[in-house]
């Protein structure tokens, strides 16, 4: 790893990706024993520090560093003094001189895990910024596509919704390009941020023509009150067009996988069926977020200041 | 390992010149130790039925199957082998630089009340071996567990003791000693080589 810290794909190499994945795959044989614990992180602290609230997220970077043996220690602005006008950098000062060794941040707004790295001496994740990145998520995504179809290179994805507001499709926009994948989004136009051409990605309002020959369809979540009216005259006709159930399913590859970072709106952007669908694609995202995030945490965590210019095993 | 890691020095010695290479086992040498080796263990051990080989990657994996089917051909009982990787229990994880990578862990049954035969290629330190140990009994409560490695090459840290020992080799520290295949692979024959000059510590 180059960097000391895991602030977006964006800033991560192939060959760095491919070694997270890879560093995953041996994690999960750890979720799978009878003891799920290994001493790799005993004596280290994970501070998850969490602006805004994410259970899913939260909890799976516990997990993950509970299994690794990690102190974990749960810091929401809710909880702690920031209701008090604490400025963000003054809490990063703080948790700094508490000497953890990674810390995990998740805020609002862009930009900010970056700003809190400039000022901390440990590593610092993030766990979603804004409309940014969410490189963990990303990550995750990647080693549940490489489990189903056993290869990224020379694939189809396409990513239906709302990706003028998601990190998670950024983030997956930049890894699925770099791993070789094919990239198409495809939204009413309000929601296709302007230029996102310059990613390298195709956008395709049409979602019978986005969807053709896709080996995967990675639905974006729609959050309701924030755009219904604005974006989009109604939910209802937001689910007609772009809604993925069975029947729109069929425009793309018979073997094609439906992915959701969840938590889904069900009848809205993903139908009732295809959210229950068992093997589901769904809950094995969920499940390879804790060994991706044990994966990382075993690469960056305790790691300071500049990185060597060259590994050694 | 740190940049500032006095070990991390003799890297580009290493890749300036060739090191010098002395081979100390052949393929022929390996196959015979892993014979005798199967025999001393069925002579040491009542409940054949009981046995477990479990192999250390890298080296470790392909002496585990090969040692595996010699048990199978002098008792006629099938063995059950394991992999067992020991990265995430080594002592010597957190620096500042590079994790090292992962290996395999493939445990296909249960180890309790199982004798277990952990099988490295070379024994040193013991550090290995401890963290081998601390990895098995996170998958059960084993019977008994015995050590075999191909070399044995001194320099001992920990007050581990090794059961089998194919052949022991006196090295330098300055010395490296590897178990290799066809093309740096463990694949085909191998063969026990000791590194000198530019060779890394261990």
């Amino acid at each position: 790893m180059k960097g000391r810290d895991l602030l977006g794909i964006e800033d991560l190499e192939r060959d760095e990706i491919e070694r997270i994945l890879e560093t995953a795959r041996h994690m999960q044989e750890v979720g799978r024993r009878e003891v799920k614990k290994v001493p790799t992180l005993r004596g280290r602290t994970l501070i998850n520090l969490f602006f805004e609230s994410s259970t899913r997220t939260r909890t799976s970077f516990e997990i993950a560093g509970k299994r690794l043996s990690a102190d974990v220690v749960n810091f929401s602005p809710s909880t702690s003094s920031m209701t008090k006008a604490e400025t963000i950098l003054d809490t990063a000062k703080t948790l700094d001189a508490m000497d953890p060794d990674v810390v995990v941040v998740r805020h609002k707004v862009a930009g900010v895990p970056k700003r809190i790295a400039d000022e901390l001496s440990a590593p610092v994740i993030n766990a979603g910024d804004g409309a940014h990145e969410h490189p963990t998520q990303a990550l995750l995504d990647l080693l549940t596509v490489l489990e189903e179809k056993g290869r990224i290179d020379g694939l189809t994805v396409t990513i239906v919704g709302d990706v003028l507001h998601s990190r998670v499709a950024r983030s997956n926009i930049f890894g699925f390009q770099k791993m070789g994948a094919e990239v198409r989004v495809s939204a009413p136009p309000t929601m296709i941020p302007a230029g996102i051409e310059a990613l390298g990605v195709k956008v395709v309002t049409g979602l019978r023509e986005a969807l053709d020959g896709a080996d995967v369809v990675m639905v974006l979540r729609i959050q309701k009150e924030r755009l219904e009216g604005a974006y989009f005259p109604s939910i209802r006709e937001y689910s007609a067009t772009f809604g993925i159930d069975r029947a729109k399913l069929r425009f793309a590859k018979d073997d094609a996988i439906v992915m959701h970072p969840g938590p889904i709106n069900r009848g809205v952007e993903l139908s009732h069926d295809l959210a229950d669908r068992r093997p589901g694609v769904v809950l094995d995202q969920v499940r390879n977020g804790v060994a991706l995030r044990m994966a990382v945490l075993y690469l960056f965590a305790g790691r300071r200041g500049e990185p060597p210019k060259e590994g050694r095993s | 390992m740190a940049n500032e890691s006095p070990l991390a020095e003799s890297a580009p010695t290493r890749a300036g010149s060739a090191p010098h290479e002395r081979v100390v086992l052949d393929d022929l040498g390996i196959r015979r130790s892993l014979v005798r080796i199967a025999h001393e263990i069925v002579e040491r051990n009542e409940d054949l039925g009981s046995l477990y080989i479990v192999g250390v990657p890298n080296g470790g994996v392909p002496l585990a199957r090969q040692l595996a089917d010699n048990l199978r051909e002098i008792t006629g009982i099938p063995v059950v082998v394991g992999i067992l990787d020991t990265t995430l229990y080594r002592d010597d994880l957190l620096g500042s630089g590079e994790r090292p990578p992962l290996r395999r862990t493939e445990m296909p049954s249960a180890v309790d009340d199982r004798i277990v035969i952990l099988v490295d290629d070379v024994f040193s330190t013991g550090r290995t071996v401890r963290a081998a140990m601390d990895a098995l009994i996170d998958f059960g409560r084993p019977r008994a567990v015995q050590v075999v490695a191909l070399i044995d090459r001194g320099h001992r840290e920990l007050p581990i003791r090794i059961d089998y020992v194919g052949k022991n080799i006196p090295t330098s520290r300055r010395e490296r000693v590897v178990v290799r295949g066809r093309e740096g692979t463990l694949e085909g024959p191998l063969e026990v080589v000791v590194l000198s000059d530019g060779g890394e510590e261990r």
